[in-house]
């Protein structure tokens, strides 16, 4: 396993250079901040996105859900255009950008706690109905944030179009310190949970006679995966399938059961992918797609492709 | 079941005449009959709209219960299960590689991509096991959504991104006299489709029951499958996808007043348009002199009314 860690942070290491490389024009004083400041930005949104996946999945004990599939970035979108919507955009755009990330971010936590927490309870009962309700949660939560844009001062309007679209390439650097802070600090605790998450994986019955305490665990992990998305969300918008794709990545790559590799071999997949993506599709092939298009091709294929093979055992 | 049609009939009498009257410019009852500048308006922008809203609210409901028919599951409409995606797709294809191509060459292959989509979800489902009714409609939302960011794919590469924004997202407010004729094409197709109901009530039924009442199951299929593909095609082409309706009507009406379909189709019209035609009105309103389109009003009305059904308790298990 370890030698597959290390061959993945090698690759990781080639993507970064092609990125921080690859079409470089102009004095290196300009262009080794400009992109590195991207890079980090990636680096920290894959390991956000992957750690956020991992944990949702160990919670509802499945392996195909994932927290954008069950609408989690639109509820945090949607928080962030409610803020706007009832405060008014000058409000919003006056007190800083990291206030105003605090304060959606802890709103966030909260109503993904409310919402989430019951929704889990019947993974067990229905589980195709529990992944639809979060689908349409998220078709709701998506028509209410076009909504309330409408209705929204065209002027006020623009404090958060930034946020209702996945976009790599104009990354909110300025936010950039405050989020690093707030994912290294959830990472961190989401790493020491890793031991409690393994026996999480032997199922529910199993957890608690181990004298799992099983509410806590659960909670805690759902805290830290709303905080994670609102990282991610608040950096470059919403990408619905990418957690699945570099977690289910993660599994192949390195099948084990163990937290402390998962967690790992994740963020490394999740942060190659972003960035190997981004160079691709950017300097190599000059596409004008965005990179979250075509992870939402990838990822929706693979999405039916869970489905209907889980079915099929 | 008269009364409830003579009931139907009434309340969306009622929404056509407030259409009629609601809008940036004001007009009067009175002023009618001295201003032929109103009636002029009406003429061109008002009424057109008023119609669009009912033939698109009525043709998608009964697309939607026609494939739900066809599929024996409750939660599919063509709108989110790929229908509507394949019919963007078509025209996508069309505008890039023909973009003098006549707006009836257009509809002719969004109609037929639609189909080639339904087709394919057709073959998914019949894969899945009965035994898991909701992966349907899960299945139909995830290949849908595949289906459109295909759709979006393909037009960042032409350049034509806010050209697709106008069919993916329903919207009356284009629709002016000249412009959504196209729209009676697919109200003669769901006319149409009344006379097969009862054909498309015993497919519901499934397979078996169907052949061994007389029926070429495979035919009836395709006719239904055609039928909904140029409606989704149609309506796509004049005025946008519009989610919900095709779901949440026919849900309502079946567990009003049950399945059989040629009772029930005009009901199922009537409040498909009055849907359409309320969440129209409501979209005007909210926030006067601009407007709220209306996939957006019946993307939150019909998100909750479809919570709702999922979780409702069945009536009958």
């Amino acid at each position: 396993m370890r030698r597959r860690l290390i061959w993945l942070a090698v690759a990781l290491c080639l993507c970064c250079v092609a990125y921080m490389t690859i079409g470089v024009r102009g004095p290196l004083s300009f262009v080794i901040p400009f992109r590195g400041t991207k890079l980090a930005a990636l680096i920290l949104v894959g390991v956000s996105i992957s750690t956020s996946t991992v944990l949702f999945q160990t919670v509802s004990q499945n392996r195909i859900l994932t927290p954008s599939i069950m609408g989690f970035d639109a509820l945090y979108v949607m928080i962030l255009t409610g803020a706007v919507f009832f405060l008014g955009g000058m409000t919003v755009a006056l007190v800083s950008a990291h206030l105003a990330f605090a304060v959606t971010a802890c709103a966030m936590t909260l109503a993904a706690l409310l919402l989430f927490s019951t929704l889990l309870q019947s993974v067990h009962n229905n589980l195709m109905r529990m992944i639809l309700t979060g689908i349409v949660l998220g078709a709701l939560f998506r028509a209410l944030t076009d909504f309330m844009q409408r209705l929204i001062d065209p002027n006020e309007f623009s404090v958060i179009q930034g946020a209702s679209f996945a976009r790599f390439t104009q990354i909110e650097t300025d936010l950039l310190l405050l989020a690093s802070v707030v994912c290294g600090v959830a990472v961190v605790l989401a790493w020491r949970m890793r031991f409690a998450l393994d026996v999480l994986t032997l199922g529910r019955e199993a957890a608690v006679n181990l004298g799992l305490d099983l509410q806590r665990v659960q909670m805690q992990a759902l805290i830290l995966t709303a905080v994670l998305v609102a990282v991610s969300t608040a950096l470059v918008g919403p990408v619905a399938f990418l957690g699945l794709l570099v977690v289910s990545l993660a599994r192949l790559a390195t099948p084990v059961e163990r937290h402390g590799v998962i967690f790992i071999s994740a963020s490394l997949i999740s942060a190659i992918t972003l960035i190997g993506g981004q160079t691709v599709l950017e300097r190599v092939f000059h596409l004008s797609t965005p990179l979250s298009v075509v992870i939402d091709l990838l990822g929706g294929a693979l999405f039916l492709i869970l489905l209907l093979k889980g079915q099929r055992r | 079941m008269i009364r409830w049609y003579w009931a139907g009939v009434l309340a969306l009498a009622l929404l056509s005449f407030l259409s009629i009257f609601v809008g940036v410019i004001d007009l009067s009852l009175r002023g009618l009959w001295r201003d032929p500048e109103a009636l002029r308006l009406i003429g061109i922008s008002r009424f057109p709209r008023t119609i669009a809203a009912v033939i698109a609210g009525a043709t998608l409901a009964i697309a939607g219960c026609v494939m739900q028919m066809l599929v024996r599951n409750r939660f599919v409409e063509p709108m989110t299960a790929g229908t509507g995606q394949g019919a963007a797709l078509g025209i996508l294809i069309v505008t890039i590689f023909a973009p003098q191509a006549s707006i009836f060459l257009k509809m002719v292959l969004a109609s037929g991509t639609a189909l080639v989509a339904s087709l394919g979800f057709l073959e998914i489902v019949r894969r899945l096991p009965p035994t898991q009714p909701l992966l349907v409609p899960l299945v139909g939302l995830v290949y849908g959504g595949i289906i459109g960011a295909g759709v979006v794919f393909v037009a960042y590469q032409a350049d034509l991104l806010q050209f697709i924004s106008v069919w993916l997202n329903g919207e009356f407010s284009g629709v002016l006299r000249g412009r959504y004729e196209l729209l009676w094409l697919a109200a003669a197709g769901a006319a149409l489709t009344y006379f097969a109901a009862d054909q498309f009530a015993i497919v519901g039924m499934g397979r078996a029951v169907t052949t061994s009442l007389g029926l070429n199951y495979k035919q009836v299929v395709l006719v239904g499958l055609v039928a909904i593909s140029l409606i989704s095609s149609l309506t796509v082409v004049t005025v946008g996808i519009i989610p919900f309706v095709g779901l949440v009507v026919p849900n309502i009406i079946s567990r009003l007043f049950g399945d059989n379909l040629r009772q029930t189709l005009p009901l199922v019209a009537m409040m498909g348009a009055g849907l359409t035609l309320a969440s129209d009105i409501a979209g005007r309103l909210i926030r006067f002199p601009f407007e709220v389109p209306v996939g957006t009003v019946l993307g939150v009305v019909g998100a909750v009314i479809f919570l709702r059904l999922l979780y409702r308790t069945p009536r009958y298990a």
